[in-house]
């Protein structure tokens, strides 16, 4: 392992000054990357918010949070699951760490699929990016365009966990990898646990409140 | 690590075939080049486009030959239509914004020198890096196809103002196809920038060689950081701003189309959405986008002024310090832009607040200059001239803000040729000069040849006159009550105006004109100019220690050890008045950070 792979591979210019942080470039960059997600979620989020708060009739279409409660059940031991393939990964335990990785990847399929059952209970209904049976068409094409950026986040993060799994496994990644590719994992976990309260609890119907 | 050994041979030996050397290169420096060379074909194409512009605002009925090239219907006879003269306008500020201000004094010039700068071989992911050019020359190629496709290009300017492009075609011609083309270049161009971003940030913090501190970073280097990171977290909110854009027209969806719409007798499908939704995602990203050009210039300029005033400026820290108040309240202050929206007026206030506020680093960066100018014996070239021609630019543009800042004044102002002279001095001129000053300063180096100075002098001088007589008068202009954006001045009040309109395009054609001494002596310079030295200013930071133009890893091989402060002139060394930041030697009197 040497040091110029932990640096992304590209650089072995010899004495470079420490870095400040004490953090890879790769590392580094995937934060950087994450940043720069967080602003393109709170800009949906915040247009999400502002035509929720411009719309007097916002419909409360949804009765039960038992759905929404299991996929984020799933999603927080997703998140646990995946610290525990990273502490394996820190301590050598490579078929620990590969495990926790595919049950973390496992519990990723799970929850694209419950999403995707969800999506298609709320498309039985009618509910479409132009209509929805209970009033202003921004309902659905927020919903949809919210939750499908978040969809599209955790479906290339379970691949991207797949791969590194293969990868750790085949020793062409180390742990290292395994963390980059776990801060990406709770990235897309912490936006659920805020897209639970602004897309699903706050559309609740009253009585079901 | 079997892959670890061939990707790092990939990278280090210099490529041989001539697509890896010059089309998909890795290397920093020639994609430096490349986007240089893309920012030179855009300012051209936007600059012509200015010119139609004028000519037909000065002499409305007057047949530009040619024109009917670029648009099959926009223009009989040669002369513009209405909403092929806006198409003209939309295109000329995209590509001129996008193409031009954020890409050549930012990518262009970072990427060469940000990374011999930190004394680095190269970026950390150069196949990133390379995509970054690639994913913006797309972009480039996909705004300029939008002159080809459907009815042309989006005449709902670079602002793109919803209702009316979200709409689609009812609302004029472009507006349908046009505008998914243009949402679509600018999407991808985001993209590209985040690439370019993910490198810069950290090839400052982590690849610095050894001894080279944070503050002992050259100024260029600082403001591309800075620039970075503003470039990191506006960009990916324009992005899906485009997106929920391009949504409005294939999905149907309303995010940006209020209920009840009526345009052209029409009633607009849509429900549901707000117009002003679209104005508050691309200003925070338009504002610190216009930082975004003109920082990078406040770093070439520094630099160029230092190295030529052979003494530092009177605070380095304060120049940094300054330029990251810049960045951080950049996003505040966007509401500026919106004050005649009809948003609360009491928001008004807040933004207004911010807004006087980010006058004071901008005043602080010029006292610095200005300070330091004082008593100093400076170099007079072509690098130096326009750096001062920066500062003069800066100026007047930043006093013009001070009165648009305020709302009160700004509603009398609004949406007139007085908002167009104060955004053109700052971030458009001002940064052009920073563009200019930088090829001067870093031309030998970028091609190892020496450009005509004399000519570069006779360039500064033409442009700095012409430019003034360009935009000075539009503040009268404004003041009067000319609005922007008209393709033609038939109002009575607007009819004695006319004048100084033809007064003001006769200008913008003498002033392009000028840029041809540019241009023939930078493409006479890179071919049968003088061959340039290793140091041909007598400057200290690491671009001088290396051959001109730089080796394929910069360095040569060695690791550069830095001793020194980016800026120590002034001094009695052993090479003259000056000291290499890599140069071991003590000498009295230098000032070194820690």
């Amino acid at each position: 392992m040497s040091e110029a792979h932990v640096t992304m591979g590209a650089h072995t210019a010899a004495p470079m000054e420490a870095p400040p942080f004490a953090i890879p470039s790769k590392k580094l960059a995937m934060w950087l990357f994450v940043m720069a997600d967080v602003m393109t979620f709170a800009a949906c989020v915040a247009a999400y918010a502002f035509t929720r708060n411009a719309t007097p009739d916002w419909p409360r279409p949804f009765h039960s949070v038992t759905a929404v409660a299991v996929m984020t059940v799933i999603m927080l031991t997703s998140g646990l699951t995946m610290l525990i393939a990273l502490g394996a990964a820190k301590a050598g335990d490579k078929a620990g760490a590969f495990r926790w990785m595919m049950i973390t990847a496992v519990a990723g399929i799970i929850f694209t699929l419950l999403h995707i059952r969800d999506w298609m209970g709320m498309i039985d209904q009618g509910v479409g990016l132009l209509h929805n049976p209970w009033g202003t068409a921004a309902f659905g094409a927020s919903f949809y365009a919210i939750t499908g950026f978040s969809l599209l986040h955790i479906s290339i993060g379970t691949i991207a966990l797949i791969i590194v799994a293969i990868r750790y496994q085949g020793g062409r990644y180390n742990a290292d990898d395994i963390e980059i590719v776990s801060i990406f994992w709770q990235f897309v976990g912490l936006v659920w646990l805020f897209i639970v309260p602004v897309v699903y609890l706050m559309n609740q119907t009253p009585a079901a409140r | 690590m079997h892959d670890t050994s061939t990707h790092a041979a990939a990278h280090h030996g210099p490529p041989t075939s001539f697509i890896r050397k010059h089309v998909f290169s890795l290397d920093h420096k020639v994609i430096g080049k490349q986007y240089y060379g893309l920012g030179l074909v855009a300012v051209i194409i936007g600059m012509v486009l200015s010119w139609v512009m004028r000519i037909h605002l000065a002499w409305t009925a007057y047949p530009i030959p040619g024109l009917h090239l670029l648009s099959g219907t926009g223009a009989p006879g040669n002369v513009m239509t209405p909403e092929f003269y806006l198409q003209v306008m939309t295109m000329h500020a995209t590509f001129m914004v996008f193409f031009v201000l954020t890409v050549v004094p930012f990518a262009a010039f970072g990427n060469f020198f940000l990374p011999i700068h930190t004394g680095a071989e190269d970026m950390p992911f150069p196949h990133f890096n390379m995509m970054s050019f690639w994913t913006t020359f797309v972009a480039f190629c996909v705004m300029l196809l939008s002159f080809f496709v459907g009815d042309g290009p989006t005449l709902g300017g670079w602002t793109q103002y919803a209702p009316l492009s979200a709409v689609g075609a009812v609302a004029g011609p472009g507006q349908g196809s046009g505008v998914i083309i243009w949402a679509t270049s600018i999407a991808i161009f985001c993209v590209g920038q985040l690439f370019g971003a993910l490198n810069f940030i950290p090839n400052v913090l982590d690849l610095r060689c050894k001894g080279m501190s944070m503050w002992r970073l050259p100024m260029p280097t600082w403001a591309w950081f800075i620039t970075s990171c503003m470039g990191l977290t506006s960009f990916s909110v324009l992005m899906p701003a485009c997106i929920l854009l391009i949504l409005d027209h294939v999905a149907g969806t309303s995010f940006f189309v209020a209920s009840n719409l009526v345009i052209n007798d029409q009633l607009q499908p849509h429900s549901g959405g707000s117009t002003l939704l679209w104005q508050h995602l691309f200003w925070f990203f338009g504002h610190p986008e216009v930082y975004i050009a003109i920082v990078p210039g406040m770093g070439i300029v520094s630099h160029v002024l230092i190295t030529n005033m052979r003494k530092p400026m009177l605070s380095h820290r304060v120049l940094v310090y300054s330029m990251g108040a810049l960045a951080v309240l950049s996003y505040m202050v966007y509401g500026h832009h919106m004050f005649v929206s009809g948003m609360n007026p009491f928001s008004s206030l807040v933004f207004s607040f911010p807004t006087l506020l980010i006058t004071i680093p901008s005043t602080v960066i010029v006292l610095v200059w200005i300070g330091s100018l004082y008593g100093a014996k400076l170099r007079i070239n072509a690098a130096s001239l326009f750096a001062l021609g920066f500062i003069s630019m800066f100026i007047t543009g930043g006093v013009s803000g001070f009165f648009l800042a305020q709302p009160s004044i700004q509603i009398l102002l609004h949406a007139t040729y007085f908002v167009v002279a104060h955004f053109h001095f700052t971030m458009a001129i001002a940064a052009l000069f920073g563009i200019f000053s930088g090829t001067y300063f870093w031309f030998p180096k970028m091609w190892g040849r020496m450009m005509n100075d004399n000519l570069g002098k006779l360039h500064f001088w033409l442009t700095f006159i012409g430019v003034y007589a360009i935009f000075m008068p539009m503040h009268y202009l404004g003041l009067a009550g000319n609005v922007r954006r008209y393709q033609a001045f038939v109002v009575d009040y607007m009819q004695p105006l006319v004048g100084v309109h033809q007064f003001i395009t006769i200008a913008a054609l003498f002033t392009g004109a000028v840029q041809l001494i540019f241009i023939y002596n930078f493409i006479h310079s890179r071919f049968w100019g003088e061959p340039a030295p290793e140091n041909p200013w007598q400057g200290t930071s690491l671009e001088w220690s290396v051959p001109s133009p730089p080796p394929h890893d910069n360095f040569g091989g060695k690791h550069p050890v830095v001793y020194h402060d980016p800026y120590q002139y002034g001094v009695q060394s052993s090479t003259g008045d000056y000291l290499m930041q890599d140069s071991p030697e003590q000498v009295k009197g230098a000032q070194d950070e820690p």
